[in-house]
């Protein structure tokens, strides 16, 4: 089953496609702006492991010179990824805190339920315009 | 010192950014806000006159050669983009104080100034760094920095444009990390200028092609394309005037500069534009954003919602000088990018005037208003007519040379939607002229008076470059002709 | 949670140790995994966990909200002097070589400093983020 053995050997990249397309989809789908944001944190995972899985290299140890070693697995996706990590968490609590002060200004974090009342002055702005919003 | 110009061009915003956090003091924040901008702009100049002199420059970060280190590049094009963005922060600063001071509560404006730093500083950062992982994290900086300053709007629905900003933003940036992730894995490099050099043998691989598909896709998102846009009228909508200004003078065109930039100087113009039907899918898009979206502006009945609209119209005209992808097609391109800010800018600080003295910018608030702010309006008026398009004024340049690049390729048909684009641009524009001079003066607007002069002098600077530009056209068409030149493999 | 004999001991037990690890992951992320953004985050756990068992207000009193809101600039402005330091000593920005006499010294205590600074923001940052989203329905 040479098929299979293509699955198998690309694991990772199969994760990678399922949290990506799960993440998305959630972003997507929910009105919920909590789940949504869960589900952008989800999205963003998928790029973590895109990126850290190749960086590792069969039979390599960690990248600190030793005399007893001659392969090392490539450090700099860590480092790139521990960058996106941190921004991942800056942007989830931003946008934790903007739901927040959402619940307070409108008392609702469902889409349906705020864009369902828009504001009075007809300026249109109420209306329905992000992602998935209906 | 002045070998030191690249990095100090992001780190003194970003060292006032964090005194402004550290001291506390709005009036404090607004000074250092204002030094900061102005010695950004000061450093930008500089270092376009360099590279005008000598060519490219390259700093390395922390003494790592590239492309182990970051790199700081800069030529042409970055160039002009770094000072665009720098002139108009300088020009908005002296603007802020009492504008800020109007719309934003007392404890919170010091995070006004902070963030409004940390934006300049990340755009600055995307605009001037080498390294394709460096602009994502500059990127995620300017973004952050900019949902905090549309949620400090007045209104409630700031915070729904905010969040709605979050999650298109963050899509848009995760799918540019997805891409360069692609082009990372095929080619080892994250060095713009190293990773140009390797892609050639890996180019047609599937791998690449999907990279470059989720970063088009990003950038894409992030610079408010047609179908993309739906994050940017709110937003603009409903954050605080001097945000609005700033970001729609700056914040898309950095992301279109980006755009450029991997299309041109990672994959060339020979792969971008004849193996992918690229050119196809920008002209079409970017039609669909002048004629659809200028239409929309049309109908809005709350000015700053109706030039957010008409900012993705305008857009529409850069992406498609891209999408021609000749030496005069992204000339008029790259010109409309600083054409498109320096007029936007304008009517939006107009806007924010009028806002400050009657605190609304509705079309009914807003009748009338043109006799009692006339200098404020008629900086509206002649940045309006640029944006139609009206000879003696920078529309007509960019337009002017988008025309000629449309009937290079015998393309008549979109010489006409041009000129069609204008012709919506003038309904709009009319609309606001007609309500502001024509109507009878609504209770708001009946006891106005002019802007003061810290409002009214930015304004007029940033009108004024309309005009001036439009008619001295040396110093843009021409660094604009270079930059395209230099993308397109022909000029130094 | 201020009633519970065992909890109350037992957090009062921990948290030392937790202060202790968060400097043993600072300073050991030189040969191992660990450094500032890790140790930050364990710090702030540190503080978290004492507003958990005795309440915000308690928590404010040891780590008020002033110092933790200016942590977080302080943090970053400790990395952006160490490369301003660079360009003092000649160097480029961010230039460790030439922090010190010998470029590898440089390297360790350039890295260092920066890791200080990551630890000040991380820390704070983590704590102001649980000081916000704590106190905002009283």
């Amino acid at each position: 089953m040479p098929a299979l053995d293509v699955v198998i050997a690309h694991f990772n990249h199969w994760i990678t496609v399922v949290l990506m397309v799960a993440g998305l989809y959630v972003v997507v789908a929910r009105g919920n702006m909590v789940k949504k944001l869960v589900g952008l944190g989800v999205f963003q995972t998928s790029v973590y492991l895109l990126y850290i899985s190749p960086g590792k290299i069969f039979g390599g140890t960690a990248p600190i010179i030793d005399p007893r070693f001659t392969v090392y697995s490539n450090p700099l996706p860590h480092v790139l990824i521990l960058t996106a990590i941190v921004v991942g968490v800056a942007t989830l609590a931003l946008g934790l805190a903007l739901v927040v002060r959402i619940n307070e200004a409108y008392g609702s974090i469902e889409e349906d339920e705020i864009f369902g009342k828009p504001d009075e002055d007809g300026d249109g702005g109420g209306e329905s315009s992000g992602v998935g919003s209906r | 010192m002045t070998a030191h110009l690249p990095a100090l061009q992001v780190v003194v915003p970003l060292v006032a950014a964090l005194l402004c956090a550290l001291l506390r003091r709005s009036a404090l924040a607004w000074g250092l806000t204002l030094a900061a901008s102005w010695a950004t702009a000061a450093m930008a100049a500089l270092l376009l006159l360099r590279v005008l002199a000598e060519g490219t420059i390259s700093y390395h970060i922390g003494s790592w050669e590239p492309p182990w280190g970051i790199e700081y590049r800069i030529d042409v094009l970055n160039g002009l983009v770094l000072l665009l963005v720098a002139a108009v922060g300088a020009a908005i600063a002296p603007y802020a104080r009492r504008s800020v001071a109007a719309e934003i509560a007392e404890e919170k404006q010091v995070w006004f100034y902070t963030m409004y730093l940390l934006c300049l500083t990340g755009l600055l950062g995307i605009v001037i760094t080498g390294d394709a992982f460096n602009v994502f994290v500059f990127m995620e900086i300017s973004s952050l920095a900019t949902y905090v300053l549309i949620a400090l709007g007045r209104d409630r629905r700031a915070l729904l444009s905010a969040y709605q900003y979050l999650i298109m933003g963050t899509i848009g940036a995760t799918f540019y990390v997805i891409g360069i992730g692609f082009l990372y894995t095929m080619t080892g490099t994250l060095n713009i200028a190293d990773m140009a050099a390797r892609i050639g043998e890996v180019q047609s691989t599937r791998t690449v092609l999907a990279g470059t598909a989720f970063l088009t896709v990003g950038i894409c998102l992030k610079l408010a394309l047609f179908p993309l846009h739906v994050w940017l009228p709110n937003a603009y909508a409903y954050a605080p005037s001097v945000a609005t200004a700033f970001l729609a003078a700056t914040a898309t065109k950095v992301a279109i500069y980006l755009l450029i930039r991997i299309y041109f100087s990672i994959f060339g113009a020979a792969f971008a534009f004849e193996a992918l039907p690229i050119t196809e899918v920008f002209v079409v898009l970017s039609l669909a954003a002048i004629l659809g979206a200028s239409t929309v502006a049309a109908f809005q009945r709350n000015v700053k919602r109706m030039l957010a609209y008409s900012s993705v119209g305008q857009i529409g005209y850069i992406t498609l000088g891209i999408g021609l992808a000749s030496q005069l097609g992204l000339t008029g391109g790259i010109v409309h990018i600083v054409n498109h800010a320096l007029m936007k800018g304008a009517l939006f600080l107009a806007m924010g005037a009028v806002a400050y003295r009657i605190g609304s910018v509705r079309l009914d608030d807003m009748a009338g208003i043109g006799r009692r702010m006339p200098l404020t309006m008629a900086s509206f008026v002649v940045a309006g007519l640029s944006l139609i398009g009206s000879p003696g004024t920078v529309g007509f340049v960019s337009k002017w040379y988008l025309a000629l690049a449309a009937l290079e390729r015998g393309w008549w048909w979109l010489v006409a939607a041009i000129l069609l684009g204008s012709v919506i641009a003038l309904v709009y524009i009319g609309r606001v002229v007609e309500a502001a001079y024509f109507r009878a003066p609504a209770a708001a607007a009946a006891t106005a008076t002019e802007a003061p002069l810290s409002l009214l002098v930015p304004t007029w600077v940033l009108t004024a470059a309309c005009v001036w530009f439009g008619i001295d056209t040396e110093l843009t068409v021409g660094i604009a002709a270079r930059a395209a030149a230099f993308l397109l493999g022909a000029g130094p | 949670m201020k009633h519970d004999l065992i909890l109350r001991v037992g957090v009062k037990l921990l948290l030392p140790f937790m202060l202790l690890f968060a400097l043993y992951v600072q300073f050991h992320g030189d040969f191992g995994p660990g450094g500032g953004f890790q140790a930050g985050v364990i710090a702030a756990a540190m503080v978290i966990l004492y507003a958990v068992i005795w309440g915000v207000p308690a928590a404010r009193r040891v780590v008020p909200m002033g110092l933790v809101e200016r942590m977080i600039p302080a943090g970053v402005l400790i990395y952006a002097g160490t490369g301003v330091m660079g360009l003092a000593l000649g160097g480029n920005y961010l230039d460790y070589f030439v922090l010190l006499h010998d470029p590898a010294h440089g390297q360790e205590w350039g890295i260092f400093a920066v890791e200080a600074g990551v630890f000040v923001t991380v820390s704070g940052t983590m704590t102001a983020i649980f000081y916000t989203f704590a106190e905002r329905e009283r």
